[in-house]
């Protein structure tokens, strides 16, 4: 196993021990980073490794979130929705894949963009079964405390990540990993020498979705009440790339870091700021692009050091 | 007579989604750069109208001459300034720059103009015309014509000028266009200039029809990204026939299936199109 694998399930390990030093405020904190760190991780299998510009996160979401939300409401545990939810997004995303992952480049932005806003509308207009516009409310899943509560999901968003982080160390050290590198690379010649290009991105597009369709499903859970343009929201597509190009693309560690500083960064933005939130995330994103094009873990001390000769 | 309102209908929207997609293509096949602020420059260039005319009593049609050469400045500087840096940088990159900007200045406008929704109300208001059953407003009327008249203008400009013969050089071969003595960069900054004029003055022309809020910039945006690519990518006559096949889906998806459902079907559309025929209705690789 590479060393940057063990230093991030080290790091999870620290996260998990949250709960013993912070409060009720520290937890919601802990489960955001959980969520945020799940989608930037997934997105990373299909943007990082295979290099599809993917927007579709936001729908993966709030597939999620709705299936997991229906299901509740007809009475099954929460553990049960949320497996379902993961694999009916694997099953549908691989299948769309083969559809969609034909495109390259901007096309392939724009069509995994109107994703989100298919499903959104779809949501949006299926009032019978979801609700529409007013939103779905979600029964409270059990009895016990507030404190207990935030508890809970905070473990249950942590064992997701868990999951998500071993998927996409197998992911990055197999076959499947080393093809999707090539894909990037070069597509057209990956698949002159034998490669199943197709194949592979379908299964790299359903794997960057199950997970965070479970997240999403746990989300709903968590607060109880969902509305298209909350988990449809598109912003839950582009903060993951945020997160990936902030730690660095491609490395699941890089990634998991970016995700846990932007929502370091988006919680003082958010409370000091209030009217200028999402401008001061703009400049962010400006100013991260324009000056640490590859992230973070580009910031290492002997990178620096390199720079500064190569000056 | 039904028929012939929808299809009224259809004409006069599709030539406002060609006006509202015509900067976004031109950016999109020259720069090959997904300009995201795209929405926003047409919703600034809505308040432009709008303040103008509650302020000092310009009508919107001579606000486009205001907004031309505003935009012109704002994109050719925003270009040179920011996205010259990294245009050579893979899609995503690019892209998210560009949502980065749209943020900022989305949120300026919410701050400065709230998010409330106005309306430029022109006093007196210039009534409808009916011919036999078919009624069109007159605002929309002069709406879809100047939009009509600013495509020709983008058109002639790319066909008999210098530059825009530079434009389509680059646009065709940026490779080749260098080696002609074609200085790249700046023609780069004039076609988002060129681009950002269009939006700012389909903003004013907008102004006199929808309401404004720093809202709707993502419809305007959304709206352009499915003409383009149903139209083809880049061709001022491939945004024209893509904004009049949306405004005829949009137009009978809302007869047939209620309204709700025209936004579900244009984007239906728009994937059944990107899957099947990618280079859209008119697609060729050259701008005009």
């Amino acid at each position: 196993m590479r060393k940057s694998n063990i230093v991030l399930l080290i790091l999870l390990a620290v996260v998990a021990a949250l709960p013993l030093v912070g409060g009720p405020y520290a937890l919601r904190l802990g489960t955001i980073a959980c969520m945020y760190a799940i989608l930037a991780l997934s997105w990373n299998v299909v943007g990082g490794f295979a290099g599809y510009p993917s927007f579709a996160t936001a729908a993966f979401f709030g597939f999620g979130a709705y299936t997991t939300g229906v299901l509740l409401g007809k009475g099954l545990p929460l553990w049960l929705g949320v497996v379902i939810s993961a694999v009916a997004a694997l099953l549908v995303t691989a299948a769309l894949g083969a559809a969609l992952l034909r495109l390259r480049g901007h096309y392939f932005a724009i069509a995994s963009l109107s994703l989100v806003e298919v499903l959104r509308e779809l949501v949006n207009n299926a009032t019978d079964l979801t609700g529409g516009g007013m939103g779905l409310n979600i029964p409270l899943v059990s009895g016990f405390g507030v404190l207990a509560e935030a508890m809970f999901f905070f473990y249950a968003m942590w064992i997701l990540l868990l999951l998500t982080a071993l998927m996409v160390m197998a992911v990055a050290g197999s076959k499947l990993g080393f093809g999707l590198a090539c894909i990037r690379q070069n597509e057209t010649a990956s698949s002159m020498v034998g490669l199943n290009t197709t194949l592979y991105k379908s299964i790299a597009f359903g794997l960057s979705a199950c997970f965070v369709s479970a997240a999403g499903g746990v989300y709903a859970a968590w607060v109880h009440y969902i509305d298209p343009s909350d988990v449809f929201d598109i912003l839950y597509s582009v903060k993951p790339i945020v997160m990936a190009l902030m730690g660095g693309l491609g490395s699941p560690l890089g990634v998991a870091c970016g995700a846990f500083l932007y929502l370091g960064l988006e919680e003082v933005v958010w409370r000091n700021y209030i009217q200028f939130h999402t401008g001061v995330l703009g400049l962010i994103i400006v100013l991260l692009l324009l000056f640490l094009p590859h992230g973070l873990i580009s910031l290492r001390p002997a990178n620096l050091w390199r720079r500064v000769k190569h000056v | 007579m039904h028929a012939a309102q929808i299809l009224v209908n259809a004409v006069v929207l599709g030539c406002l989604y060609a006006c509202i997609a015509i900067g976004f293509s031109l950016v999109w096949g020259v720069l090959n750069v997904i300009n995201l602020i795209h929405g926003s420059f047409i919703v600034l260039g809505a308040y432009l109208a709008f303040g103008l005319y509650n302020a000092l009593h310009i009508s919107p049609w001579y606000s486009v001459a205001v907004a031309a050469p505003l935009f012109f400045v704002l994109g050719y500087l925003l270009q040179r300034l920011l996205l010259n840096r990294v245009i050579t940088a893979p899609v995503l990159v690019t892209l998210t720059l560009t949502f980065g900007l749209d943020l900022i200045l989305n949120n300026a406008m919410i701050y400065f103009f709230k998010a409330d929704y106005r309306k430029l109300m022109l006093t007196p208001s210039l009534g409808s015309v009916s011919i036999f059953d078919v009624v069109v407003p007159v605002d929309r009327l002069i709406a879809t014509v100047s939009a009509l008249a600013l495509t020709g203008v983008l058109y002639l400009l790319l066909r008999r000028s210098r530059v825009g013969r530079a434009i389509v050089a680059v646009r065709l071969d940026r490779d080749a266009a260098v080696l002609m003595g074609v200085d790249v960069k700046s023609i780069y900054a004039i076609a988002f200039g060129l681009g950002a004029a269009l939006a700012g003055c389909a903003g004013v022309l907008m102004a006199l029809i929808f309401p404004i809020s720093p809202l709707t910039s993502s419809g305007y945006l959304g709206k352009a990204f499915v003409v383009c690519v149903l139209g083809g990518l880049g061709s001022v006559s491939g945004a024209l026939a893509g904004g009049l096949l949306l405004a005829l889906v949009e137009g009978i998806g809302s007869t047939f299936f209620g309204p709700a459902h025209a936004t579900t079907l244009s984007f239906i559309l728009l994937i059944i199109f990107l899957i099947l025929r990618p280079q859209g209705l008119l697609g060729r690789k050259g701008f005009e």
